[in-house]
């Protein structure tokens, strides 16, 4: 039964998934940040991602404020639950997002904002993918309002995911290099991506067997009769789209490595949504319980209808201007 | 030991603070640039495009600093304050929404085109980039002031079972009493702020090389028509706006003013201690009469002071007397400082009036300080409330242990203190290149450091006297 609550879950979802996958290969520059040594390749990949990556972390305050607007319970729940992985999280971007623009102003030698980007990339991917994790694990719920304590995000789980989202994130940087550079550079991408694949894919599978132990109601969902036939299709897809990257790495190609990454996320992100679903604020709190009133998400909904796809349009121009291989001359001020 | 809620205010305060300084300065800028490259466009003259490349590096960094602020600020309100969160979403969610899909979009979208696409789009794209940029600016001011002023005037909702504020009638939530008000005097805030870098830096080079500098006259003269515009508009606008508190949120007012009894003919306070206390105002140096003239536009005009609303239910004078009287202050200089400068023009004067450039020069920060007095004045005029007479602040608060929010704060304060210095020290490091030389000098930055700016400013100041 389609209702609007469904369609903000929907939207929210998409939202969510955009910002993963947008704001995740260029936080992934930064995770790989420390293999590129030259000074020119740095200046490459940052030029790369320079003129978008302020689009890319739009889509998170989409999410965020997509949560509050349609389900404002969740977001009120969510968000003091997840208080210190959030807050890191937060000053991580701080410190990556100005470094694009103060890595050119400084003039020393050991630039203090490349260690800067690397630093903030990293601890806001990790303390994305805690929070991701925490989340997964449950909420505890008492009333209106979070009933936990304030370590309750912190769990061998929640840091696992941690980890592998850096892993992830840093695959997809990595092929996005492949995409967009050339020579040397490349063939070093190549390499770091076959790294972080397999490491990325082996996270995917521990995250896969570990989730459902954490909760009764995942474990039904993959593991019992018929749940199992709508759910068994996303590991398929994933050995089938990991020989493919793989394959494409192998070949050299230039776009197939960064799209099948791109395709292991959705996968991935997809069974993230079959464990938790119906669910906003797991265990407890479903989409309905949490939702605006109507009236709140019609009225938004009409905005979303009438902007996301101008939004779409001219993000996609903007890469359309930006596209093929970066050079270096391109990005002066 | 302090409070959870004291420290969640004060994290509050403070990142919003260190916020409204860069989009204060960044919806006045993004339009200056709009207009260098409309100008360059129609008359093709070199200065124009100096200017705005000059300006945009700027931009960028203001930028930036604005956007990675500017998240922190979406994520305050569920962490510190969830509750408000959960009782406001359904009718101040939809807005901020709309704010995000309207103008943040907008804005990061054609950021990059703006940025590093002039070679890339060709001049008439280009242009459209910019001028993109300058209307997200300009949208992001109208939502989130919408939201701001519906705290203050809340209307058009009805209060459902769980406590929650439901909209019943978007036009009037949008459209609530105060936001008209609020934009104007905001947006034309911002503006002023911006004229009053673009003219400090003018005269700075001006003072500095003393010879025909047509690029730094050029930001001079087109600054202090801004200013000489807009500054007497403000005092206008602000004071449309201050009849509009007093109507809805006369408490503030009397804090305001310094008002703590009720009186006709009430007179306007000049200067005093006000002491909340004691509920009066010390030594009291006041107009007869001018107060009532003043905000009821009669000499017998009642005005109710704050002795009139139960202690718990009263904004501290102590603290919006002052940043009122600050903002005010500020607001009158900026009005002189305009017609000085039409009064030159007409002498022929203005470039080659040595003090006068050194005023100019010296009031580069005087926007940002009466943008944050300002803002000072209504929040903390809102208290105790966070939506007007409904909600209250000790009410809003999210059930958080002082521990984390005191640690988070910290961490805010030193991050904040780190990135935003470094952020200034680049722009000022900017400032210091001749904008006449700037193309000469385009990716080699100036040897000295931000620093040298002040020593040199101060230098120019022995000197004078």
């Amino acid at each position: 039964m389609i209702s609007i609550e469904l369609i903000w879950a929907v939207i929210l979802a998409f939202a969510i998934f955009a910002y993963i996958v947008l704001d995740g290969f260029d936080l992934g520059i930064g995770i790989i940040y420390p293999f590129l040594t030259k000074k020119v390749d740095r200046d490459m990949a940052m030029n790369s991602v320079a003129p978008i990556w302020d689009g890319n972390e739009t889509w998170l305050i989409l999410g965020g404020g997509g949560l509050f607007a349609a389900f404002p319970l969740a977001y009120s729940i969510i968000l003091p639950a997840l208080y210190a992985p959030l807050t890191a999280m937060l000053i991580g971007l701080i410190l990556r997002g100005v470094a694009f623009e103060f890595r050119w102003k400084s003039k020393s030698k050991k630039n203090i904002w490349d260690q800067a980007f690397i630093l903030g990339s990293i601890i806001a991917t990790l303390m994305q993918g805690i929070a991701l994790g925490a989340f997964i694990q449950g909420i505890d719920v008492e009333g209106r309002a979070y009933a936990g304590g304030w370590w309750d995000w912190l769990s061998p789980f929640s840091v696992f995911v941690g980890f592998s989202l850096i892993s992830g994130y840093a695959l997809l940087g990595s092929t996005w290099l492949i995409m967009k550079t050339e020579g040397d550079l490349k063939q070093l991408a190549i390499k770091l991506s076959k790294k972080f694949a397999t490491i990325m894919l082996f996270a995917i599978f521990i995250v896969s067997v570990w989730t459902p132990l954490l909760n009764p109601e995942y474990f039904i969902k993959w593991f019992s009769w018929p749940f199992m036939l709508y759910a068994l299709p996303v590991p398929l897809l994933v050995f089938l789209t990991s020989i493919t990257l793989f394959y494409a790495l192998k070949k050299q190609h230039n776009i197939k490595p960064f799209l099948m990454t791109v395709f292991l996320f959705l996968l991935s992100f997809i069974g993230f949504l079959i464990s938790i679903f119906p669910h906003i604020v797991p265990p407890s709190i479903d989409i309905w319980g949490a939702a605006s009133p109507e009236k709140s998400l019609k009225f938004l909904l009409v905005g979303v209808v009438i902007f996301l796809p101008v939004i779409l349009i001219y993000t996609s121009y903007t890469y359309w201007v930006f596209r093929g291989k970066v050079k270096l001359d391109d990005f002066q001020h | 030991m302090i409070d959870a809620i004291d420290l969640a205010r004060f994290q509050f305060a403070f990142v919003v603070s260190f916020h409204i300084i860069f989009p204060a300065f960044t919806i006045g800028l993004a339009f200056y640039l709009a207009v260098l490259e409309g100008l360059w466009l129609w008359k093709k003259e070199q200065r124009y495009l100096d200017l705005f490349k000059y300006w945009l590096k700027i931009f960028a960094v203001a930028f930036a600093m604005g956007v990675v602020s500017g998240i922190v600020m979406s994520y305050q309100f569920g962490t510190n304050w969830s509750v408000f969160s959960d009782k406001t979403g359904p009718v101040l969610g939809p807005l901020m929404g709309y704010e995000i899909l309207s103008a943040f979009f907008l804005e990061a979208g054609f950021l990059g085109i703006m940025l590093f696409g002039l070679n890339k789009v060709g001049k008439k794209l280009h242009f459209f980039a910019t001028l993109m940029v300058a209307f997200g600016t300009f949208f992001s001011a109208f939502w989130i002031l919408s939201v701001n002023s519906w705290m203050h005037t809340p209307t058009g909702f009805d209060i459902n079972a769980t406590g929650q504020f439901i909209p019943l009638d978007w036009f009037e939530i949008i459209f609530n009493p105060s936001f008209p008000y609020r934009l104007i005097h905001m947006l034309m805030a911002a503006y002023l702020t911006t004229a009053f870098v673009v003219v400090s830096v003018g005269a700075f080079h001006l003072l500095k090389t003393n010879t025909s500098n047509t690029n730094s006259k050029t930001m001079i003269s087109m600054g202090l028509w801004m200013i000489a515009c807009i500054a007497p508009l403000q005092l206008i606008a602000g004071d449309f706006h201050g009849l509009n508190t007093l109507e809805y949120q006369p408490a503030k007012v009397a804090a305001m003013e310094g008002h703590y009894e009720s009186k006709k003919g009430a007179p306007l306070i000049l200067f005093g201690i006000p002491n909340d206390e004691e509920g009066r105002i010390d030594y009291e140096v006041s107009i007869p009469k001018l107060g009532s003239l003043i905000l009821t536009h009669s000499l017998d005009g009642e005005i109710r002071g704050l002795n009139e609303w139960p202690r718990d239910e009263r904004p501290p004078a102590e603290i919006i007397f002052w940043s009122f009287r600050l903002m005010v202050g500020i607001g009158l200089l900026m009005i002189a400082i305009g017609f000085a400068s039409l009064w030159m023009r007409v002498k022929g004067i203005l470039y080659s009036c040595r003090w006068y450039c050194r005023v100019l020069m010296f009031s580069g920060p005087i926007g940002f300080v009466a943008v944050i007095a300002g803002w000072v004045t209504t929040e903390v005029g809102r208290q105790p409330y966070t939506v007007y007479g409904l909600l209250k602040t000790v009410d809003s608060v999210a059930p958080i242990d002082a521990l984390a929010v005191g640690l988070s704060l910290i961490t805010f304060i030193i991050t904040y203190f780190i990135i935003f210095g470094s952020g200034v020290f680049y722009i000022f490091k900017q400032f210091q290149i001749d904008p006449d030389q700037n193309e000469k000098f385009n990716n080699v930055l100036a040897e000295r450091g931000g620093i040298s700016y002040i020593v040199n400013a101060l230098g120019r100041v022995k000197k004078t006297f």
